[in-house]
Formats: structure tokens, sequence, C-alpha cells
């Protein structure tokens, strides 16, 4: 884990303003590439429109709004339990994650507390969520720098995972299984040592990649030094995730501010890198892989047993109040700001995404970048399109 | 080639003609299925095409007639002709190119005297190939893809010449056949057993010959023309259909030829030791033994292609410039004193 | 283990309590009241969980400012509007629930605004949340917007984030930013007219086909029983 030295730093921005000399001598015309918004590097229908001088960006502006779906309008027609089916759709790779933060700020309202054993597993599942989610990002980011086999190995490695969800929930991307006051239902038989076997091929997943990716010695020249985010700049935009992480920031919300979830109960590391760059964003991403791994193991040997459903009534009327949860998803941290008026559907619910934070830094990040780094840049910050536009 | 030269020309060239185009189709086809469809689905955990055929292998037909009968499609503000020439001239470079490799000691197209100074000249004309296709696209994507293609294309032949330099000096010859016989014939230490193949004392040579036919095929890690994460297909992106197939062809048939270049300036060609150079049997033989080496170096070719990631631009042209050329021009002086001192 | 809490009502609990069980959260707010004074209108505090300040349009940029710079609340998490008026569209459910509940298309919908935590006085609100990293504090800031002048002073200066935050709340609910380097549509076309979170504009779906709740399930073909859906 070594910061990239001073010297490279200085070489690539001294490369970069070269290039933008060069091009304001030769008085060269800039060229507006539209990025999208049916490209493979964007996931999803994400549109940048590029303002080029060869092949640096003079400017960078994300247009967004093509997936928007309106779930803030939609919420305010919806009940509780409706509203959870929506918002399994916001960030659909980290599936059962979208539910929690928007359970638990109803929960808080209703001054209902989930039993134990369905905390607990909801934690389970919380964890598995970002173990699937993060898999496709390791095997997506090689991707984008062109290795095409890692993110056939990212996809063989989380039908474990996602297996896994399916036999508790139903459903691998869409579990819709919190309800306010517990879980739907209770774990399979059997579903213990498989999850512990499916753990075991992530991890070893996880070396495969840092063999493959991380040791590259093109990979490392493709990513060191590339989009480098200070950490103040990185807080004023509200980056969240390992992003913020990766600029040294020590801040993961499951550590200072557990609402729900039974973190502070486990024994885990909060990993960040002091360089801020793609590489630093991969590498924490990575390690949160293998951590998330290691504590769902804990929580599995753990595991108390009880009910998974509080008493709660079959009609849900939340009392009237604000309330605010934010969790560590897989992208970030998603919050959801929850207005209630004692009625049976939300009055409003804010949603806060992370990707929206994440990306709205682009436009500042991308100024003076090479093309190819777009990519890299957007792959290593992470995103996805439901969570953008919501 | 092997009836005497007293046949008639028509009887020739149709020979040549045919065999020309054996040697590139049937190879580009052989090495489309064993590489791209078999080897890379196997490193990623999968089977591939397993339906069309046994075990998949008629895929390569069903794919030519699924391009065949596609509609034709020239992009509204393209220059029609050099959109549309574009693939030719990829193609015809390679053509040109393949007619310099010997199959065997009489199985050879042309026999000069200048053989592989020919084919390194040849192979350059594909860099305006792809940049007609980059600008006729008329396409901002095709265009930054050709740009890409023609800066790395071009700066990569330097090392891809240097290196052949040396095999040059060793083998005191251009002619392809005269190589091939020098290796044949040559030994190693007085051990005769294996004649000298020039992979052994030009090593160096033979890395930086791969490494630059990496690039001159554009294939990753060399493939920012392409970059299908950024540029969906760089040059290639306004074409579909036959002109499509066309650059695809000229693809893996240009990374089989390379290969075959490669195979007789480092591995001895058609040479297999144990076997005369001069007998007759080695006209027959001769080939099957060129391919087979060229199936070994192409799926060097294609397992790095499929496992790393890309360089960008400059770092690319910094590779080629400050690394291959200096390592390539030593290699050429050490390559001359130890000739002259032994 | 998540926080309840507690039963006795934060209004209710003698200011010494609330100290003993929040030092943290009360000196942020007794800072803060200092430093705005009457600018700083109602706050809400929640013991060991939230806290909620409402404050004037004059003193929002100087709320932003002494929060990022003096208080060392240097994330800026979100930032968005309320609505508080209720809709007159009612809740377009025709589900056998409300209907019971007392709740049909035709029982009178009432038209006062009733205001949430921290109080407020006018139809729309403005409200953003910061955060303190370090000290793992964080606050919502609410504004009173008036109806006839629906503009607020950007935050953007202070900080970066509050961009697109912004201008989504633009579009979104038509109330304008001072200060704002490019207000535009973030996820609208650009000629979009209207501004869909308000709560007169309706959810076109619904007032289209309204929900139907409750339904009664077709039989399955050769099928016995015949079950009641289920909307919850």
């Amino acid at each position: 884990m070594t910061a990239i030295s001073d010297r490279d730093q200085l070489s690539y921005i001294a490369a970069q303003a070269a290039d933008a000399r060069v091009n304001v001598e030769l008085e060269t015309e800039g060229m507006t590439l539209n990025i999208g918004p049916q490209h493979p590097a964007t996931h999803g229908t994400l549109r940048i429109v590029a303002k080029l001088d060869g092949e640096q960006v003079i400017a960078a502006d994300p247009v967004m709004g093509y997936m928007h779906r309106g779930y803030e309008k939609l919420t305010e027609v919806r009940t509780y339990p409706q509203v959870t089916t929506l918002i399994n759709r916001i960030d659909w790779v980290g599936s059962f994650a979208n539910e929690v933060p928007f359970i638990l700020a109803a929960e808080k309202l209703m001054e209902v507390e989930a039993p134990p054993r369905a905390q607990w597993i909801r934690t389970i599942l919380f964890e598995m969520s970002r173990i699937a989610n993060i898999s496709l990002f390791l095997g997506d980011m090689g991707l984008q720098v062109g290795a095409v086999t890692p993110a056939f190995f990212a996809f063989r490695d989380r039908e474990h995972v996602l297996n896994q969800i399916e036999a508790v929930t139903g459903g691998r991307f869409h579990p819709n299984f919190d309800r306010i006051g517990g879980l739907k239902d209770d774990l399979p038989a059997g579903w213990i040592t498989e999850t512990k076997r499916a753990m075991k091929k992530i991890r070893s997943f996880c070396d495969e990649i840092e063999g493959l990716l991380q040791g590259n010695e093109i990979f490392e020249a493709r990513t060191r030094g590339i989009g480098v985010i200070p950490a103040d700049i990185g807080l004023g935009y509200g980056l969240s995730g390992a992003n913020i992480r990766a600029s040294g920031v020590d801040w993961d919300t499951r550590r200072d501010n557990p609402c729900g979830l039974v973190h502070d109960e486990l024994d885990w590391k909060v990993w960040t890198h002091v360089d801020g760059d793609s590489f630093a964003r991969f590498w924490v991403r990575l390690q949160e892989v293998r951590e998330s791994t290691k504590m769902v193991d804990q929580l599995l040997d753990g595991l108390p047993g009880g009910p998974v459903m509080a008493k709660v009534p079959r009609i849900i009327k939340v009392p009237a109040g604000e309330a605010y949860v934010e969790t560590e998803n897989p992208l970030g941290v998603m919050g959801y700001y929850i207005v209630s008026k004692g009625d049976l559907v939300p009055y409003r619910v804010k949603i806060r995404s992370a990707s929206f934070n994440n990306i709205s830094i682009t436009p500042w990040l991308l100024k003076g970048v090479y093309v190819p780094d777009i990519v890299t840049i957007l792959g290593s910050l992470y995103f996805i399109l439901g969570d953008i536009d919501r | 080639m092997i009836a005497a030269i007293t046949d008639p020309w028509w009887f020739q060239t149709t020979l040549r003609v045919v065999g020309g185009l054996a040697a590139v189709l049937l190879v580009a086809g052989t090495l489309v299925y064993l590489h791209l469809f078999k080897m890379v689905s196997f490193m990623q955990s999968r089977l591939g095409p397993m339906e069309a055929g046994p075990f998949g292998s008629l895929q390569l037909l069903a794919e030519v007639g699924k391009f065949i009968q596609k509609e034709d499609i020239f992009p509204r503000k393209a220059d029609r002709f050099v959109f549309a020439a574009a693939p030719f001239v990829v193609l015809m470079s390679t053509f040109l190119l393949v007619v310099v490799v010997p199959g065997g000691p009489d199985a050879w197209f042309v026999d000069s005297e200048i053989g592989i100074y020919l084919g390194m000249a040849v192979s350059s004309v594909s860099v305006i190939g792809i940049l007609m296709a980059g600008w006729g696209s008329a396409s901002k994507y095709s265009l930054l893809g050709g740009l890409r293609a023609t800066g790395q294309l071009i700066a990569y032949e330097l090392p891809l010449i240097l290196a052949v330099l040396g095999v040059v000096i060793q083998a005191e010859t251009m002619n392809m056949q005269g190589i091939v016989l020098a290796q044949a014939e040559g030994e190693i230490f007085g051990w005769g057993a294996i004649g000298n193949p020039y992979i052994l004392t030009q090593g160096v040579a033979f890395l930086i010959f791969l490494i630059a036919m990496q690039a001159e095929l554009t294939q990753t890690p060399f493939d920012m023309p392409i970059a299908e994460s950024e540029l969906v297909t760089g040059y290639m992106t306004e074409y579909s259909g036959m002109r499509f197939l066309l650059f695809f062809i000229g693809e893996f048939a240009t990374a089989g030829v390379f290969s075959a270049i490669a195979a007789v300036l480092f591995l001895g060609g058609w040479y297999i030791p144990g076997i005369d150079p001069a007998n007759n049997i080695m006209n027959v033989l001769g080939p099957i033994v060129l391919i087979t080496k060229v199936v070994v170096l192409t799926f060097i070719v294609f397992w790095v292609r499929f496992t790393f990631p890309r360089f960008r631009e400059d770092q690319l042209q910094k590779l080629a410039w400050k690394v291959l050329i200096p390592i390539a021009l030593a290699n050429i002086v050490v390559t001359g004193v130890l000739k002259v001192a032994f | 283990m998540s926080r309840l809490s507690s039963t006795d009502t934060p209004e209710e609990t003698t200011d010494a309590a609330e100290a003993a069980l929040d030092g943290p959260r009360n000196e942020l707010l007794a800072r803060l009241a200092s430093q705005l004074g009457d600018g700083l209108v109602e706050s809400h505090l929640v013991p060991g969980d939230d806290l909620w300040i409402r404050v004037t349009r004059e003193s929002w940029a100087e709320a932003a400012g002494y929060l990022n710079t003096g208080l060392g609340f240097q994330y800026f998490n979100f930032l968005s509007a309320i609505d508080w008026m209720p809709s007159p569209f009612g809740r377009d459910m025709d589900s056998q629930v409300d209907i019971t509940l007392g709740h049909d298309e035709s029982s009178e919908i009432d038209a006062s605004l009733e205001h949430g935590v921290a109080g407020g006085e006018t139809r729309f609100q403005v409200f953003a949340r910061v955060n303190d990293i370090v000290n793992g504090l964080g606050v919502t800031v609410k504004v009173d917007i008036p109806d006839d002048d629906l503009s607020l002073v950007s935050w953007t200066s202070v900080y970066a984030g509050a961009n697109w935050h912004e201008r989504e709340c633009w579009e979104m609910y038509g109330i304008s930013f001072d200060g704002h380097p490019g207000l535009r549509n973030i996820y609208l076309p650009s000629g979009f007219e209207g501004n869909p979170l308000r709560k007169d504009y309706p959810l076109l779906a619904r007032r289209l086909k309204p929900w139907p709740g409750i339904v009664d399930v077709e039989q399955m073909p050769g099928g016995d029983e015949e079950e009641s859906g289920d909307d919850s």
C-alpha cells in the first residue's frame, strides 16, 4: 500500500498543463463529445457532455434524469409496506440495503424495536448485499480499464451470494423482505452452512482479483494518481462510502452511528487509504468485501434465537413526526428523511442517495483529465443509475 | 509452386491466389474458433459457442452467413468511397504480407531477396486503412479511434523493424527462405540437432517483436484505438455487416500472418529438427509445421489480450519510444558486435 | 441496538435533565443560538438522536457559514424542500382500507397547513442537513419560504455539494437560489412546465386510474380456495 510518489503526481499534472498550453498555442477548437446515454462505460443511462481539446477534457457536465422515476412523489401515495417494494429498486444491485434505512426510520417514528434475531438477520442480509454489490464493482473496474476477464469471475462468484439471498427472501435482486417491526420470514434450514460456504468462495474470489487486477502494473499505471479527491473537497460535496474513505477520512456510519443494526457487537475494522485516487478506491472496496465476509461469518455464529417480527398492527399507521436514518449502504451513505402526519402513507420522503452526491463531484474532478481517464474515474466512483436518478 | 515453372502463367497465378486466400482465410478462421471462441471462453469459465456444429465448430460459418445478409448501412455524412474502401485497404495489406511467408523449401509465393523488408513495408499500409475508416465514418468516436490508432501504429513500427534487424544481421540475409535455412543449418556451439532458432540468441528481439506485434494488431493492452469501454469500437464503430466482417477477418488474419513472420524469424519457420530441409516432404509438412507454430504464438497473443487492462495513449507512446526502441537499438549493437567477434 | 426515544416527550423534561442526556447536542444548540441570535427561530432536540433548528431567511447563509467554519460541520449531506399544503387530490386510493377508515374521496380535505418538528409558518420549507464527521453529529436546518417570494440564498459558496441539490429543489418546487452558478433542470427535460413535487401537481398515474387497494384475486383454474389479496 504505497502512496503515489509526489514526483509521479507532479509529472501527471505537468503533462496535463503542457497539453493545455499546446492546445492554447495552436488555437485548436474544442470538440464536444457526448458520452452516453447509451454507452458501455456508464453503468446505465448517464450522459456526460464533455468538451474536449484533443484528448483532454476542458469541461464535463453530467446530464441525468434518463431514469428518473419520481420516487419521492410516488412514496406520497403508497402505504409503508408498498414503499418498501418501491425503494428496493433504487440501488438495484445492493438489494436489501435499500430497504433498511427506510424501515429503521419508520420504526423510529413508531417507537418499535425489532427483536434481536430480526436485527441480526437484517445485518447479515445487509452485509451480503454489500458483498454482492461490491463484487460487481471489482469485476467491472477491470472492464472499465480494458481487462475483460475479471468481470466474468465476478458474475460467477456473485451467484453464490445471490443464491443465498434468494433462498431467504425469494428474490435475487429485489428481496422486499424487510418489514416494520422485523422481517417477513425466518431463515430456511441449512442456510447458515451454505452461506458460510458462499463466504469462503467470495474470499477466494477476492484473492483472485487481487492477483489479477490489483497487482497488475498496467492497472496500477491506469489508476494510480488518477482522479485524486482531496478530503476536504470530498466532504464539501458530500461523498460517502469507499470514495471518502479512500481519501483518508475515517468515517463509517456502521461504526459511528449504528441504528438498528448490530455492527457494534462485531469485531471488524474500517479500511481507509491516504491517496484518494482511483486505485485507493478500488483497494478500499476490495478490503471492505473481505471484511464483510468476516462479519457475516461472525453474525452467523452468533445468531440469537427468537421471533423475527415484533407485535405491530396489521394496518400500519406511523405516528406524526419526522425522522432521518442513514446507513452505510454499499454505494455510500443512504438515508431516508420521513415526514409523517400520522397517516397510512408518508407525507414526504426525502431519499438521500449516495450516488447523487458521489457524482456531483465529477464536473470538478474531470477538468483536465484525458478521455480514457474519464472512464477510469467514473468506474472508480462507482454509481448505479437508479441511485442517482431515483 | 510444386509444379514446375513451365506451367502456364494463369495456372500459377490461380494457384497463388487460391493459396493466398486459403493461407489467410483458413488460418484466420481456425484462429477465431480456437482462440476467440474456445480459449477465451475457457479462461472466463464458460463454454463458448456449442450449438453450431460439434462443439461449436461451425459457428464461424454461421457468423459469416449472418454478416453477409445484413443491411449495408452508410452513415449519412460519411464519405462513401473512403468509408467503403477502408476495410479493403486493411485487408489488402494482410494479403500482401502473407506472400513473403515461406511454407516450405519450394512452397512460397514470392522469394524475394528483400523478403522481410518488403513485409515490413507493406504491413504499414494498414495504417492508412484505419485512418480512412476513422475519418470516413463521420463520427467523433471513430475519429478519436482512428487518430489514436495512427499514432500507435506508427510508433510501434519502429521497435518491430529494429527487432527484425537483429535477426537479419545474424542471418546475413533479408530473404525469408534464407533466414529459415540459416536457422535450420545453424548450430548452437557446435550442436546442430535442433538447428539454431534465433529465439535463443535474439530472445530480447523476440520479446520486443511480440510486444510490438501486439500493438500493431491493436490488441489489448494496446487497444486504445478500439477501447471498447470508451469508444464502443473506435474506428470500426460505424461498420456493420460485411464490412465489419472484413475488419474482423483482417484482425485475425493479420494476427496469424504476423505470428507466421515471427515463427519464421525466430522459431525456424517451416523447419522441424530431424528432417532434412531439402527433403521434398517438407513442402507438405512445412505448412503444417508453420501453422502449428502460428497457433502457439497467437495463443500467447490472445492470452495476453484477454487478461491485461489497456494502456492509456500516452503511456503506450512512452513505452514505445522510451523503452522498446532503446532496448531494440541496444540489441542491434550487441548483435553486430558479437557477429563480428564470432 | 436501536435507540428508543424516551417515553417522556422532550418538551416536558427539564433543561438540566436534557443536558445530562445529550451534552454535545445541547452545546451545539447553545452555540448556534448565541451566534445566530434572533435568526434561530425554533429548535427541536431529541436527546441522543438528532437536532433540528429553524432559522430565518436572512440568516440562512450565516448559518451555513458558521456551521461550516465555526462548528466544523464540513460534510454536506443533502438539501431539499417540503410542501406543507395537504394534497388537494387526497390520497388517490380507493382501497377498502381507506373507506373503512373514513378516508374516501368524498370526505373533505383539510387544507390547513400543519407543520412538522421545529414548526413553520409558510407552505414551503427548505431543509438541509450537514454533518460533523469527527464528532458524529448531524443537524437539520429548516427555513420558511414565503409564498410570494420563492427564493433563497444559495449555499454553493459554502458547501460545493449544494449545487446539484439546489438545482433539484428548483425544478421540483420552483424555489430559486440566489448566487447559484447555473440554476437549471437536473432531472427533467429543459422545457418541462410545472414543479412536480408540489402537492398541487397531480400524480398523473393515479389521476388516470386510482389505486384499487384490496382486490379479490381471481380463482386459479381448477382451484378451490378464494384468497383475498393483501395490500400490506
